[in-house]
């Protein structure tokens, strides 16, 4: 009897050894005449856990991790084709606390399926939305995607069902959806984990946004630094069109879809939708303004749906078990679930789906085990670079786009960074305005040349050179770059300068402060 | 006189049939749906401050100063994207905003050099203007940070310097190069602080640039200065004159220091290029203060004596001496004159008066013999007017573009830029020419079809192209059934419709495949607004005329006249070469197109010249020649026009010339044909004289006198000398006494004076009581001729043929940077761009005659041999060279034959046979005629060197 192994193919696996691990477990169960197959997953988001390897017992699929190759043999010493314990051993992977305790709509294929095998997605709930969504009208897609309280995930929480509502009364010959899986933000990696543990799910949910709104072509925006993902990716739309899911007949509708994916230009802006449009028309990566809303005025001038992977992704659930079974998690105006991705000094780091309401702390501690070096946590930053630092004392905020915005902060697009008290916030501060200054298009000048005074202020404020007036020259600046800035980039630059400065005034008003060394590695 | 500044609005104009109104600062106001709030709050004459922003570019929001506040809306907008919306409460000062806008020009003057007081552009620089607007009093900063205050300028560009540390990063230029001429040569190169300008990889005179001027219009700072303002510093007051280049006609500010050009900028509110120009416009003017200029009248009693500097009334008598003794000699007959299509309209009017009335025959034509007077005859015959349908404007709304036998992004480059505009909004376009010329494929404009026909076949193609319409069921029926001559119609539709004039069957001489034929037809016909647009290279062939027909009969087929955005429309070539043959230049014809045997036309001409008018045609310039050489035609005045440089079969010229007694050669330099004459009169450049010119759009525009003649009289001034001297006198004050009297005497100038051109900026004649604001788009109700009339145009080969000895085909043509004989750009620093012509041949036939790029090359046909270098290029097609007649040394006319128009005697220039061999010498004509040069230019005095 065949047993099956599943070891991720997943990029973030790969980086600690899933390749060597997989050639082990083949090369000793060729030796020891083990009939066994080895199936090249998605991850399952436990990041300190991988490579997790899977066997799939009757009990179950049991887990093992973090395994390295030279732990193979061990493995099959101790009978893990039979799931029998070792060191390793986590006992059924659905059991693990940090699984269990989520709520998985969006994620709930990732790392169980074979990521290329459609057959594989269509028996675990693959395609449902699509057939649903066939049977509607445009307008009911939308209104459906509209009740289900769907916000852009990208960051902005932007009403998903508004924005393809514009894009459907547009009027126009020809009109595109377009995935931005430019995911730029420090800490986050759910957009990848969907591309190359689920591809069809965001295949699926941008053919349902294309019918809602008419378009007949998408494009899937992959940053560069994502070989794997857009590697995984291309083979599915290949796979899915062989199928009959993208091309001139969706599943035997009649209607038409065509997609493709794209390598990014390797710029942060991109994805910042506009310049991530200028970009796919091969233009250099640089803002538009808005108005014209991409929706109305994006690719190639005409209307587009820009969405994130994450809301797209979402859009089989939601068509699949209906508006009402979606807005029934999460809190407040924030509904459905959030993909918060643990990072920075944490214990356990990885993909947590959970509805929007849970707190920073919950987050933090309950699934992310504290921090990492053991040392007392002193700052965390949600929503990427450009994210709030928030101290301790407002981790118990929960994940909610408001509630965030309420402490000046952002959930972005649910990255959380940690860390411990080793952290310098002056430092990071002064990393916001360089890492503005880095990826700055060059467009508008409170970007382009307030990123690299900020630097500068920065500097001679941890110099302690005039520095309460620098001080003032730099609220003055954020302000500037707040109010003035032509996108994004510019415009969140200051929250995390501004509220390092308001949480951890220490750092800048005393710049002779001891650091404290560094935890040991 | 003061220094014209026309006020930037900002962002274009928008129109719209939807007017919105709102309130600005707590004060109505109402503009076309579209405009930006910074436009609207121009427009009621509040200034919101601003860098990115100008009205020739679409708006950018980058520099973040216009941001206003709009009560009930979160934030602070910028007022160049954001468009004004119907009940808005918009706010342009308030606090915050002058925090944010001194925050951004804080961050500004942060990398900007503090040398106001020593730069080019003191005291004419947008980025002071808005320190100074903001209330900048200090930069926090400091000056010490990051900046770009150490970078080399680059000044390689012979008009204008790029000094990067003095630029803002606001990509004015880059836009301009974009949006504006359509170049893309410029670009933002790197990102974030470290974006700059860029000309590619390498600098502005080795990049992609056309030095249209474009980029320096643009920019806000001293970044990109003209190399004159550099030197000299600011201009104090401002003439608004009409370029003397091609027959685009833009309209020019010349920027002065008294009586010195500082700058010549090309006019915002000029109609017909809307405040672009070209590299010769704009920088090439330098020639008009050349040391080369003629400044004394200058005679001789034969060729072979040095010239003697003389008195005007000496110079000027000795020429109407002259003519009566050789009209005395040889009869009234044996002397005439050609009018100058570089000279203004009353100029030229006053040549053909002064030939008419004071010579006392017709023998006047002018230098549009040898360029578009087959479109004078052609749409004459068909539409019953010598002149284009349309204005240039209307290409904004063409949908298929139909291009022939042109090259306007070298010879109507102002115009180029709009049509390739239009192109990448999306217009079709064709392209019907031997060569591939830029416009079939250069960034973001792609021919759809480029039809690559072999020299000569023009009618065959056209046929073919009718043939398709015709067959195809493609005629707008209903157009021609209401608009046209059903008899005519009916005779060139069975004609068309025959087989032999279809693209499969004439596949064979044009070389075209008949698929490609078949493709444009359709297009052509199907695809919206169908525009033609041609130039010489349908004209200057043996069947010129027939092309031209041949195109209006397609635009009638279609329904493509009557119309903005159709139409048939000549791009003419030289700056007054419509106006000159308006005037009454041809010896058949007075002003307005009229023929000299219509008695009631003359009678009218008689009463107010008061003088018997002959009634016969009288010589073309051919005629001229051959007479000369016969020993009928002893005697010729020539303003402005190089004829032994230009005219066809230079040494036929030459012997016509030298059979000459007296030639009156009117010119400011001392050109080919001054060699062989006996009176020189200094001539005036545009720049020293009133006037006007009309352009390609029959639009007339003011010529103003920004400097005083160089040498004492505007051309019209010593033309009314040398006919008064000739016992017909005239007392003109102004000449806009004499665009009175051509008022008076032309219907379709009738509502045209000085006074009104100033009111209306231009005009476009027909004006009149019918059309008393002109005439922008002809034919709309009906045909000037009352019918349209299709005209039958049957193919006739040429009979120059190749042969064995003569296996290739050579047509010639222009470059961007030079302009017909070189006579003004050879004297600029145009000459980096082209310092000498070239022959572009195919790399096949250059590899079957072991030539290289760069070889010295022997070009013969059977009426002369020259020699110059070639240029193996894969613009042409094998068994086709080319080459341009800029340089006189170069003898392009020494090749080419006498074959002419059949109905107008044009030169066919585009045809000539010839064999191309490598050579180690210059040809036996061209010693000869450094020789002969050297001895005919010769001063008395000068003899010391």
């Amino acid at each position: 009897m065949t047993t099956r192994i599943y070891v991720p193919g997943d990029a973030a696996a790969l980086s600690v050894g899933a390749e060597e691990v997989d050639a082990a477990i083949a090369r000793e169960a060729a030796a020891r005449k083990l009939d066994v197959q080895i199936i090249r997953n998605g991850s399952r988001g436990m990041l300190w856990l991988e490579p997790l390897v899977e066997v799939e017992t009757p009990q179950g699929r049991i887990a093992y991790g973090p395994v390295a190759a030279e732990d193979v043999p061990t493995l099959f010493e101790a009978g893990f084709l039979a799931g029998k314990p070792h060191a390793l051993c986590h006992g059924l992977t659905e059991e693990i606390p940090y699984l269990k305790n989520q709520e998985r709509l969006t994620f709930a294929r990732c790392g169980v399926i074979d990521p290329l095998s459609l057959d594989d997605y269509l028996a675990h709930d693959g395609y449902r939305g699509l057939k649903r969504a066939l049977s509607m009208a445009p307008a009911g897609i939308v209104e459906e995607v509209t009740n289900s309280g769907l916000r852009g995930r990208g960051g902005a929480g932007f009403p998903t069902g508004i924005k393809w509502k514009t894009v459907l009364g547009a009027v126009d010959d020809q009109k595109y959806v377009v995935c931005n899986a430019d995911e730029g933000d420090s800490g986050t990696f759910a957009d990848r984990m969907l591309l190359e543990g689920d591809p069809f799910l965001l295949i699926e949910g941008m053919t349902i946004a294309a019918i809602a709104v008419g378009a007949t072509q998408g494009y899937v925006y992959v940053r560069s630094e994502y070989p794997h993902a857009f590697r995984t990716f291309g083979r599915a739309i290949k796979i899915a069109r062989q199928r009959g899911y993208l091309g001139t007949n969706i599943a035997g509708s009649g209607k038409r879809f065509e997609l493709e994916v794209r390598m990014g230009a390797g710029a942060y802006i991109c994805g910042e939708e506009t310049s991530l449009l200028e970009s796919l028309e091969g233009r250099r990566g640089q803002i538009r303004f808005k108005p014209p809303l991409p929706a109305l005025k994006g690719l190639f001038g005409r209307p587009t749906v820009v969405n994130n992977v994450l809301s797209l992704a979402a859009v089989p659930t939601i068509l699949d078990k209906g508006a009402l079974f979606y807005r029934d998690y999460g809190m407040g105006k924030s509904r459905g679930t959030l993909a918060i991705q643990l990072a920075g000094n944490i214990k356990q780091g990885g993909l947590v789906e959970k509805a929007f309401g849970l707190t920073l702390r919950q987050a933090i501690y309950d699934f992310g085990g504290g921090t990492h070096s053991g040392r007392a946590l002193r700052a965390v930053q949600v929503g990427g670079p450009l994210g709030a630092y928030f101290p301790e004392a407002l981790l118990d905020t929960p994940l909610d786009y408001e509630a965030f915005a309420a402490a000046k902060g952002m959930l972005g697009h649910g990255g959380v960074v940690v860390f411990d008290d080793t952290v310098d916030l002056a430092q990071q501060a002064r990393f916001a305005m360089e890492f503005c200054a880095e990826e700055s298009c060059g467009k508008c000048t409170p970007c382009r040349i307030g990123s690299t005074r900020g630097v500068e202020t920065i500097d001679k404020i941890i110099a302690n050179t005039n520095r309460d007036n620098n001080l003032e020259v730099l609220d003055d600046l954020c302000n500037l770059m707040l109010d003035a800035s032509l996108c994004a980039l510019g415009g969140l630059t200051p929250y995390p300068v501004l509220s390092a400065i308001r949480h951890f005034p220490e750092d800048f008003h005393k710049p002779a402060r001891p650091r404290l060394a560094p935890a040991a590695e | 006189m003061t220094l014209i500044k026309e006020t930037d609005y900002g962002t274009p104009i928008r129109i719209s049939p939807t007017m919105v109104t709102a309130e600005i600062d707590g004060m109505a106001v109402t503009v076309p749906a579209g405009t930006s709030i910074m436009r609207a709050a121009q427009e009621m004459g509040t200034k919101v401050p601003k860098l990115c922003a100008t009205d020739s570019l679409e708006p950018f929001g980058s520099c973040r100063l216009c941001l206003v506040e709009i009560e009930g809306r979160r934030g602070t907008p910028a007022s160049c994207t954001t468009p004004l919306e119907a009940g808005m409460k918009v706010h342009t000062q308030s606090p915050k905003l002058a925090k944010l806008r001194k925050g951004v020009m804080e961050l500004y003057i942060s990398d900007h050099p503090l040398d106001c007081l020593t730069c080019a552009a003191n005291g004419d620089c947008e980025l002071q203007d808005m320190a100074g607007a903001v209330g900048l009093r200090e930069v926090r900063y400091g000056y010490e940070g990051d900046n770009h205050l150490v970078g080399e300028k680059d000044e390689s560009n012979p008009y204008f310097t790029f000094d990067p540390t003095k630029c803002i990063v606001c990509s004015r230029c880059v836009r301009a190069c974009e949006e504006v001429q359509g170049t893309f040569a410029l670009t933002i190169d790197g990102r974030g602080f470290a974006s700059k300008v860029a000309s590619g990889n390498t600098n502005f005179l080795e990049s992609e640039c056309v030095s249209c001027g474009a980029c320096v219009q643009a920019c806000p700072t001293a970044t990109l200065s003209e190399k004159g303002v550099i030197e000299k510093g600011q201009p104090e007051h401002s003439v608004i004159t009409t370029c003397a280049y091609c027959g685009v006609g833009c309209s020019f500010k010349a920027e002065m220091q008294g009586n010195e050009i500082v700058r010549m900028v090309p006019y915002k509110d000029g109609k017909a290029n809307h405040g672009h120009s070209c590299v010769k416009g704009r920088f090439a003017w330098g020639y008009a203060t050349h040391k080369d200029r003629m400044l004394k009248p200058m005679i001789r009693s034969k060729i072979t004596d040095p010239w003697k500097e003389v008195s005007w009334d000496e110079a000027i008598n000795y020429a109407a001496s002259e003519f009566k003794r050789i009209q005395a000699k040889y009869g009234r007959d044996s002397i005439g004159g050609i009018t100058s299509s570089r000279c203004t309209n009353e100029e030229t009017y006053l040549v053909q008066k002064m030939i008419r009335a004071a010579f006392g025959n017709n023998n006047v034509d002018t230098c549009a013999r040898v360029c578009h007077s087959p479109t004078g005859y052609g749409l004459g015959a068909t539409f019953g007017t010598s002149a284009g349908t349309q204005d240039f404007d209307s290409v904004d709304h063409a949908d298929v573009i139909l291009v022939m036998g042109a090259n306007p992004t070298d010879a109507h480059p102002v115009f180029a830029s709009r049509m390739k505009r239009r192109l990448r909004q999306g217009a079709k376009l064709i392209v019907v020419d031997p060569r591939r010329i830029d416009l079939v494929k250069v960034p973001h404009v792609e021919a759809d079809y480029h039809l690559a026909i072999k020299p000569g076949t023009n009618v065959a193609i056209v046929n073919a192209l009718a043939h398709v319409i015709v067959t195809e069921g493609l005629v707008k029926e209903d157009y021609v059934a209401e608009r046209c001559d059903p008899v005519s119609f009916q005779i060139w539709r069975n004609f068309v419709a025959e087989e032999r004039n279809s693209p499969e069957a004439v596949e064979h001489l044009t070389g075209v495949p008949a698929a490609d034929v078949r493709a444009a037809a359709r297009l052509y016909a199907t695809g919206g607004n169908g525009a033609i647009y041609y130039g010489l290279g349908v004209t200057e062939h043996s069947q010129g005329s027939t092309t031209v027909m041949g195109i209006a009969n397609l635009a009638m087929a279609t329904g493509n006249i009557g119309r903005i955005g159709v139409g048939v429309n000549p791009l003419r070539g030289q700056n007054n070469v419509q106006g000159s043959c308006d005037m009454g230049s041809f010896p058949h014809e007075y002003s307005g197109y009229r023929h000299v045997s219509n008695d009631a036309v003359r009678e009218q001409f008689e009463h107010v010249w008061n003088v018997a008018l002959q009634s016969e045609p009288g010589l073309r310039i051919p005629n001229m020649f051959d007479a000369a050489i016969d020993g009928t035609f002893m005697g010729l005045y020539v303003q402005g026009e190089d004829i032994a440089q230009s005219d066809p079969n230079t040494q036929h010229v030459q012997a016509a010339l030298s059979a000459m007694e007296c030639i009156v050669v009117h010119d400011i330099f001392m050109n080919e044909t001054a060699m062989y004459a006996h009176v020189f009169l200094p001539g005036s450049s545009f720049l020293e004289k009133d006037g006007t010119f009309t352009n390609a759009e029959r639009r007339i525009s003011r010529v103003r006198q920004a400097i005083p003649p160089m040498a004492g009289k505007a051309d019209w001034e010593a033309t009314m000398a040398l006919s008064t001297a000739m016992g017909y006198p005239m007392t003109y004050t102004h000449p806009s006494e004499i665009m009175d009297e051509i008022a008076a005497l032309t219907p379709t100038f009738a509502g045209v004076s000085y006074k009104r051109i100033d009111e209306l900026g231009s005009i476009q004649w027909p004006c009149n009581d019918k059309a008393p604001a002109g005439t922008p788009t002809m034919h709309i109700d009906r045909f000037v001729r009352g019918q349209g009339k299709f005209m039958v145009t049957e193919f006739v080969p040429t009979e120059e043929r190749t042969t064995q000895r003569f296996p290739l085909i050579l047509t010639t043509g222009r470059i961007l940077s030079q302009y017909n004989v070189g006579a003004q750009t050879a004297r600029t620093a145009n000459v980096v761009w082209h310092e000498e012509d070239v022959l572009e041949i195919h790399p096949f036939d250059a590899e079957s005659r072991g030539i290289r790029d760069g070889d010295l090359v022997a070009l013969g046909s059977r009426t002369g041999e020259t020699a110059l270098r070639a240029k193996i290029s894969e613009r042409m097609q094998p068994g086709v060279v080319y080459t341009t007649f800029h340089y006189m040394k170069s003898g392009a006319n020494v090749v080419t034959t006498e074959y002419s128009d059949w109905a107008t005697n044009c030169p066919e220039y585009k045809v000539t046979a010839v064999q191309v061999r490598r050579t180690n010498r210059q040809s036996d004509w061209q010693e000869r005629y450094h020789d002969l040069h050297d001895e005919t230019t010769r001063i008395a005095g000068d003899a010391a060197e």
